[in-house]
C-alpha cells in the first residue's frame, strides 16, 4: 500500500494520510508552534527534575563567599571563572566536594607551580581557615564528597584489616612500605610519609591526579579508617625492628648497600691485610 | 714404684709424635704448611665469597631449626600485631616467627640474606679481577669455568631462598619464574606443571625449593667449591711479575704460620662485616610485604640485585611477540629471549671466553704471571663492555625506583635504557681501549726518559723543559716487565723512606726523612739563576 512517494514522507504525514495542500505561511506557522511547544516541554520537564543549580538560585554563605574571594584571587586563571575550568589548563571543579580542596590545597599541591605531569607536594599556600573558606565555596557550588569531621580518623582502626587492605589497594602504586612508586611518562604515587590522617581521607574520597577513587561503596568509612591506622601506625610511625630501612625501596637499595658498604669496606680490608707483608 | 715426673713442655711434641707414628702424617703435612702463596691485595676477594659461603651455612642452619616448608594455611597468631588473625601459609608465619619470637632469629635471617648478597657481589669482583688480570689462561680454564658455574648455581641458592618465606615479594618472584618457564617454547608448560606439580603455585613448591635450598644446592655448591680451591691448590695461585718471579716459580708467602693466620682474621672481618650490615640494615622486611597472593602485587617488587639484569633485560625487551602458523597457531613470547635466550648467551660466552681468547691470539702456552690490564687493551674493553652491558640492564631493573626518586619520567627511563644497552658497551670498549693505549704509551715514556722530577729549567734558547729523573745509568732504553712503572719521585726514594702504617704510623721515622739541606755558604751573596751554563 504504501509506495516510494509515502515512504519519502515522514511518519506522522504517513498517519495522517493525503496531505492537504497547505499554503506555506500556514506551514511555517505550525512548524513554529510545534517546536516552541517541544521547547516548553523540554524546559519543563528539565525544571521539574533536574536540581536547582544553587550557586544561581539560593545565596552562598558567608564562608563560601570569602572562599569565593580567595578563588577569584588565587585559581580563577586555571579552574575558570565559577570553577567551570579552561580549555587546556584546569578542569572544571563543580561537584568534586570540599574532599578535593582540602587534599589538593591542603597538601600544597595546589596552586600550581607549573603545568607538569603531576603537581607535587608542597608547603601549604592557604591557612587552614582558607582552605576551609576555598573548599565550603567548592562544596555549595557544586556539591561532592565531604570528609568527616576531627583530626584522628583512625581511631577504631583494625592494624591487620587495614594492612589486607593497603596490600590489596594501596600497595601497587604507593609500594608496600608507603613510600610511592613511578607511574607511567613522569607521573607517580607519593610518598605517604607526610600525609595526614585527613589527606589520605581525602585522597581515597575524591582519588586525586592519578589515583583512583575509592568512594564508600567500594571501601566503607570503617574499612577506611582500618587503612589509615595502618599506614599511620605502622608504616609511618612504628620503628623498623631491622635496623635502617634502608629507604623501603625494596631490593634495589639493599644491593646497592652491599656494594657500597660490604664490598668497599672489605676491598679495604684486603689492602690492609696485604699491606702488612 | 716412682712416679714419673709429667713435663708439661713435652706433651705437645709427645703427641705430634704419637700422631706422626700412627698416621705418618708429618711429611705431607710439611708439604702443605710450606705452601707458598702470592700476596696482593687482589688476591682476597675470592676469599670474601668463601667466607661469607661459610657464614650462610652457620646463619642458615640456624633458620632450619625453626622454619617450617610447609604451604598449609595457618592463621597467624604471633607477636606481630598487624598482621594477627590473617590466614597465611605455615612457611610464612614461621618466618614471622623467626623474626619476631625466636630469640635472635631477625638478626639470623639479616645476616643469612646479606651474607647471600656478599657472597654473589664477592663472586662477581673477583671474577672480574681474573678476568682483566688474565688469570683464567691456560692452565687454569677449568677453575674460570667452575667459578662462573658457581655464580649461577649461587644464582639458583638466591632464588630459591628469595622463595622461601612466602611473603608477597617471593611469590611474585615466583610467578614471574614460572611465566618464564612457560615461555620455553614446546617444553615450557610441562616444566612449570612438573616443578609446580600443577598449576602455579600449587601447594608443594616450598617444600620442594626448601629441599633444593639446604640440601641440593648448598652440596652443589660445596662440590665446586671444593673442587675450585683444589684446583688452585694443584696448579698454584698465579702471580704478578716482578723481581724473582718468572712463570716458573712462586714467591709469596707460607701457608703456616702467616698465611693462615692473615686467612684467619679475614674470616673475622668478613664475620664482623656482615653481623655489623645485619645489625645497622634491615633487610627484606617480610612482614610489610604481607602472605603472598596472587592479586597482590606492590610497587618496587624487585629481585635480589644479582637477578636484577634479567628483570630488567625484561623491562627493556620490546613486546614482540613471534607467531608460528602451524596447528593452531603456535607463540613464542617475548619474555622469552630477554630470560632464558640471553641468560644462556651469558653463560655460553663465559665459559668458552677463555678459548676463544686463545683461539684468537693463538696463544696456546701455560700463563702463571698476570698480566696489567693496560696490557691486554681488547680484552680490558671487552671485560668494560660487559660490564656496561650488564650495569644498564641492572639500573634498568630498578628503572622505577629510581625514575620515581630521580623525577625521571618511566618511559624515559626504559627508552634510556634501551638506547644505552645498544649505545654505551661500544663506547666503553673505545675508550677502555684508548686508556690502555695511553697508559701503556706513559709507561714507555717514563721508561726511555725518566720520571718527572717537577724541577723547570730554562735553557738559553729561552724554553723551558721539566729536568728527568733517568731510571737507569746507562743509555739505552729499558724493558718494559709487566709490572709498575714507577712515575713519582717518592717511589724512586727521594722523599725518603716512606713511613709504614695503614691508617696511622706504626713507626718513628729514625732521622729526619727530607734530605738534609745544601750547606750554605754565609760569605757568598745571593745571585740570581741567570741563563748561562751554570747548574
Amino acid at each position: 500500500m504504501t509506495s516510494d512517494n509515502d515512504r519519502r514522507r515522514g511518519l506522522f504525514a504517513r498517519l495522517r494520510g493525503r496531505p492537504a495542500a497547505r499554503s506555506r505561511g500556514r506551514r511555517r506557522l505550525g512548524a513554529a508552534v510545534r517546536l516552541l511547544a517541544a521547547l516548553m516541554l523540554a524546559g519543563g520537564a528539565y525544571t521539574a527534575f533536574a536540581p536547582s543549580v544553587q550557586a544561581q538560585d539560593t545565596p552562598m554563605s558567608g564562608v563560601a563567599a570569602d572562599g569565593k574571594a580567595l578563588f577569584n584571587e588565587s585559581c580563577v586563571s586555571c579552574h575558570g571563572r565559577n570553577a567551570q575550568g579552561v580549555e587546556g589548563r584546569g578542569p572544571s571543579l563543580v561537584g568534586v566536594g570540599s574532599a578535593s580542596v582540602e587534599f589538593q590545597v591542603g597538601s600544597g599541591r595546589m596552586p600550581m607551580v607549573r603545568q607538569e605531569a603531576q603537581a607535587p607536594r608542597k608547603p601549604p599556600v592557604f591557612t587552614p581557615d582558607e582552605i576551609r573558606q576555598l573548599g565550603q565555596y567548592i562544596q555549595e557550588l557544586g556539591g561532592g564528597p565531604e570528609l568527616p569531621p576531627g583530626e584522628d580518623l583512625h581511631e577504631d582502626g583494625n592494624l591487620a584489616a587495614g594492612g589486607e587492605l593497603f596490600r590489596i589497594n594501596c600497595a601497587q602504586c604507593h609500594a608496600f612500605g608507603g613510600g610511592g612508586g613511578a607511574l607511567s611518562s613522569g607521573k607517580y604515587a607519593p610518598t605517604l610519609k607526610p600525609a595526614s590522617d585527613r589527606q589520605i581521607y581525602a585522597a581515597m574520597l575524591s582519588g586525586p591526579q592519578n589515583m583512583p577513587v575509592f568512594g564508600d561503596n567500594q571501601i566503607t568509612p570503617e574499612q577506611k579508617a582500618d587503612i589509615i591506622a595502618y599506614i599511620q601506625e605502622n608504616l609511618n610511625h612504628n620503628q623498623d625492628p631491622g635496623g635502617f630501612n634502608l629507604g623501603r625501596y625494596g631490593p634495589s637499595t639493599e644491593g646497592l648497600a652491599i656494594f657500597l658498604v660490604g664490598i668497599v669496606a672489605l676491598v679495604f680490608t684486603t689492602l690492609w691485610i696485604a699491606g702488612k707483608s | 714404684m716412682k712416679r714419673r715426673k709429667f713435663e708439661m713442655a713435652a706433651v705437645p711434641g709427645n703427641v705430634a709424635r704419637g700422631v706422626d707414628d700412627r698416621f705418618q702424617a708429618a711429611t705431607p703435612l710439611r708439604r702443605l704448611l710450606n705452601k707458598v702463596f702470592p700476596d696482593h691485595w687482589s688476591f682476597l676477594l675470592g676469599e670474601i665469597a668463601l667466607f661469607s659461603f661459610i657464614v650462610l651455612l652457620l646463619t642458615g642452619v640456624f633458620l632450619t631449626f625453626f622454619f617450617e616448608p610447609a604451604m598449609t594455611e595457618v592463621i597467624y597468631n604471633g607477636s606481630y600485631a598487624p598482621l594477627r588473625g590473617t590466614p597465611m601459609s605455615a612457611a610464612y608465619a614461621s618466618s614471622l616467627d623467626i623474626s619476631f619470637d625466636v630469640r635472635g632469629g631477625l638478626i639470623m635471617r639479616q645476616m643469612h640474606h646479606w651474607s647471600a648478597l656478599l657472597f654473589m657481589a664477592a663472586i662477581v669482583v673477583h671474577m672480574l679481577r681474573v678476568f682483566f688480570t688474565g688469570a683464567f689462561r691456560k692452565p687454569r680454564e677449568t677453575n674460570w669455568i667452575i667459578g662462573s658455574l658457581l655464580f649461577w648455581v649461587g644464582f639458583l641458592a638466591g632464588f630459591t631462598g628469595y622463595s622461601l618465606p612466602d611473603d608477597g615479594l617471593s611469590g611474585t618472584g615466583l610467578r614471574i619464574a614460572s611465566g618464564i618457564m612457560l615461555s620455553i617454547p614446546v617444553i615450557g608448560s610441562w616444566v612449570t606443571s612438573s616443578i609446580f606439580d600443577g598449576e602455579f603455585p600449587g601447594t608443594i613448591i616450598v617444600s620442594r625449593f626448601y629441599i633444593a635450598h639446604v640440601l641440593l644446592i648448598p652440596g652443589l655448591l660445596l662440590a665446586l667449591i671444593g673442587a675450585h680451591l683444589g684446583l688452585v691448590f694443584k696448579q698454584k695461585h698465579t702471580q704478578w711479575p716482578g723481581p724473582g718471579r718468572t712463570n716458573d716459580n712462586v714467591v709469596g708467602e707460607r701457608m703456616f704460620p702467616r698465611y693462615a693466620l692473615k686467612q684467619g682474621g679475614f674470616f673475622m672481618v668478613v664475620f664482623g662485616v656482615i653481623a655489623l650490615m645485619a645489625g645497622l640494615f634491615q633487610i627484606n622486611p617480610i612482614w610489610l610485604f604481607g602472605p603472598y597472593e596472587a592479586w597482590v602485587v606492590s610497587a618496587a617488587s624487585q629481585p635480589d640485585w644479582y637477578v636484577m639484569f634479567l628483570d630488567g633485560s625484561t623491562r627493556l625487551m620490546p613486546a614482540w611477540e613471534i607467531n608460528i602458523p602451524i596447528g593452531d597457531g603456535y607463540v613464542i613470547p617475548p619474555l622469552f629471549w630477554p630470560t632464558v635466550v640471553l641468560p644462556g648467551v651469558l653463560v655460553g660466552m663465559s665459559v668458552l671466553y677463555p678459548f676463544i681468547e686463545a683461539r684468537r691470539l693463538k696463544d696456546y702456552r701455560s700463563h702463571n704471571l698476570l698480566q696489567r690490564p693496560r696490557d691486554v687493551p681488547a680484552r680490558s674493553g671487552l671485560g668494560a663492555m660487559a660490564v656496561t652491558f650488564y650495569l644498564v640492564l641492572a639500573l634498568s631493573g630498578a628503572n622505577d625506583v629510581i625514575a620515581d626518586k630521580f623525577n625521571i619520567s618511566l618511559n624515559a627511563m626504559t627508552w634510556g635504557g634501551r638506547i644505552g644497552l645498544l649505545l654505551l658497551p661500544p663506547l666503553a670498549y673505545f675508550v677502555t681501549y684508548r686508556i690502555c693505549l695511553g697508559l701503556q704509551q706513559h709507561d714507555r715514556e717514563v721508561l726511555a726518559h725518566g720520571v718527572e722530577t717537577g724541577i723547570i729549567r730554562r735553557l738559553p734558547d729561552g724554553r723551558f723543559v721539566e729536568v728527568h729523573q733517568p731510571l737507569h745509568r746507562e743509555d739505552g732504553e729499558l724493558e718494559y716487565v709487566g709490572w709498575v712503572v714507577p712515575k713519582k719521585m717518592n717511589r724512586l726514594g727521594a722523599l725518603g723512606p716512606a713511613i709504614r702504617g695503614f691508617f696511622y704510623p706504626i713507626e718513628k721515622p729514625a732521622e729526619a726523612p727530607v734530605s738534609p739541606a745544601p750547606p750554605v755558604d754565609s760569605d757568598t751573596e745571593r745571585s740570581e739563576i741567570t741563563s748561562g751554563e751554570r747548574r
